[in-house]
């Protein structure tokens, strides 16, 4: 909305609209009612943008300004502003000082020569400015005219499925050997170890040795322990063997360190001394 | 695959991997499609061969800053924005003002910018025209507080279908020359 209404003022003539009312032109002594105001300061870009649209509205050559009749106008629009955007304002206050300053060394008597033997006039660095903001403002619709990807045309692309030529990884037979032996090895290693209680009674065992030495006589420590036995059964005869020797019922010899160890009943051995 | 070594396989070629990529190829982008078996200047006898063949079409192979590139011409976009009416926003002035500063008067700093502009640049338009990509900053001004220096990308050019700077609309005339001879005996 405002862009529209910058944009009407920009073509000549100016076209707006206030609270419903075509103003087909904007009055010579510039009033314009406050309300309007408000819409159009909006819609400057800068200090330098609205001094632009008072030179071209009232027809002033940039390079004679009036200062005075600028400046008037220039400090009735801040006074303007500042009373609705005080925010907006500061950088249109630098300049409503600088178009005063501009003014007063205006009515100063100036010196005859500057160096370089050029004449200074005090509006001429506001003269620059003024071009060089205009030169930019028009280079910038300049700009927007320039077609625009995106806007105007397009990016010519055709369509890839892009997972259609993904690349997949190569798959030997080998390749498939291998996954499958460590399936199974590490199947292996999932597997559950059970514990079966074994009821094995050391009484049983001590029974079991003295009676095979009841028989025997005596007999090697090893040969007490059955071949076919498990890891449990040969613990359980073990401690029969000790228990045995705890009791004094079986006893073990052995003549010399790394020697057979043998086996005998007690009584029998009890006798051997005597 | 046989090397190819003819004008229409390259050609053919050429057609296949611009139209299939999102981004413009450049030369040695493209050179590489070939394995460096082709030389620049054949490519570019190929890319110009090609360039002529689409000619009369709505698409239009195009050199830009980036690359080569298709893309649509202006004069159909009417039709495409129909299948997509939703139109792109506009940028504001300050933003367009500050683009073209950045782009005629290159390197500048944010300092330079509001000089010409008479306001403060509000960081929002800068970081609008560094999201789009538009503008970078390529160094530092080396006086008090090192202000950063702002310079268009070649994405810029390439969005606006330009090759180099020099192919920005020339900046309006503004009869400086002329300025301080013509203004007038001061006084009112």
């Amino acid at each position: 909305m405002i862009e529209a209404e910058q944009q009407e003022l920009d073509v000549a003539p100016p076209v707006a609209r206030v609270l419903g009312q075509d103003w087909s032109d904007l009055p010579q002594d510039l009033y314009i009612p406050p309300d309007a105001l408000e819409v159009i300061l909006d819609a400057f870009e800068g200090p330098l943008d609205l001094l632009l649209w008072l030179i071209r509205r009232n027809n002033i050559n940039v390079l004679d300004i009036p200062m005075a009749d600028l400046t008037r106008q220039y400090v009735e629009y801040v006074e303007l502003m500042r009373k609705h955007r005080l925010e907006l304002a500061a950088d249109y206050l630098v300049m409503a000082a600088t178009l005063i300053e501009i003014k007063s060394r205006m009515l100063l008597p100036r010196p005859e020569k500057v160096e370089e033997g050029e004449e200074l006039d005090p509006r001429a660095e506001l003269v620059r400015r003024l071009l060089e903001y205009e030169q930019m403002k028009r280079a910038a619709q300049n700009l927007d005219g320039v077609p625009l990807l995106g806007r105007d045309f397009q990016m010519v692309t055709v369509y890839l499925d892009r997972l259609a030529v993904k690349r997949l990884p190569q798959v030997s037979t080998d390749d498939l050997m291998a996954a499958w032996a460590d399936i199974l090895k590490r199947a292996k290693m999932n597997t559950h170890h059970k514990i079966g209680r074994q009821e094995l009674s050391v009484r049983e065992h001590m029974s079991r040795i003295l009676k095979t030495l009841q028989e025997i006589g005596h007999a090697l420590f090893t040969e007490l322990f059955p071949h076919e036995a498990g890891r449990p059964e040969l613990v359980v005869t073990f401690l029969a063997l000790l228990e045995l020797t705890r009791e004094r019922l079986v006893d073990l010899t052995q003549t010399e360190p790394f020697a057979p160890i043998y086996a005998s009943l007690a009584h029998a051995a009890d006798q051997q001394p005597g | 695959m046989p090397p190819i070594n003819n004008l229409d396989d390259a050609k053919t070629v050429l057609e296949t991997v611009l139209l299939s990529t999102s981004e413009p190829l450049t030369l040695n982008e493209l050179k590489r499609v070939f394995e460096d078996e082709l030389n620049a200047d054949f490519l570019r006898i190929a890319l110009e061969e090609l360039r002529q063949e689409w000619q009369g079409k709505g698409v239009e192979l195009t050199l830009v800053a980036d690359g080569w590139r298709f893309q649509t011409k202006p004069d159909y976009q009417h039709y495409v924005d129909r299948l997509n009416p939703e139109k792109p926003p506009k940028y504001s002035r300050a933003v367009l003002e500050t683009l073209s500063i950045i782009a005629y008067r290159q390197p500048v700093t944010r300092g330079d910018i509001e000089e010409i502009r008479g306001v403060t640049v509000n960081s929002q338009i800068v970081k609008t025209l560094e999201d789009r990509g538009w503008i970078e900053v390529v160094g530092h001004k080396e006086v008090p507080g090192r202000p950063a220096l702002f310079a268009t990308t070649k994405q810029f050019l390439s969005d606006l279908g330009l090759r180099a700077l020099s192919e920005l609309p020339a900046l309006p005339e503004m009869a400086k020359e002329t300025l301080f001879a013509e203004l007038p005996e001061a006084g009112e």
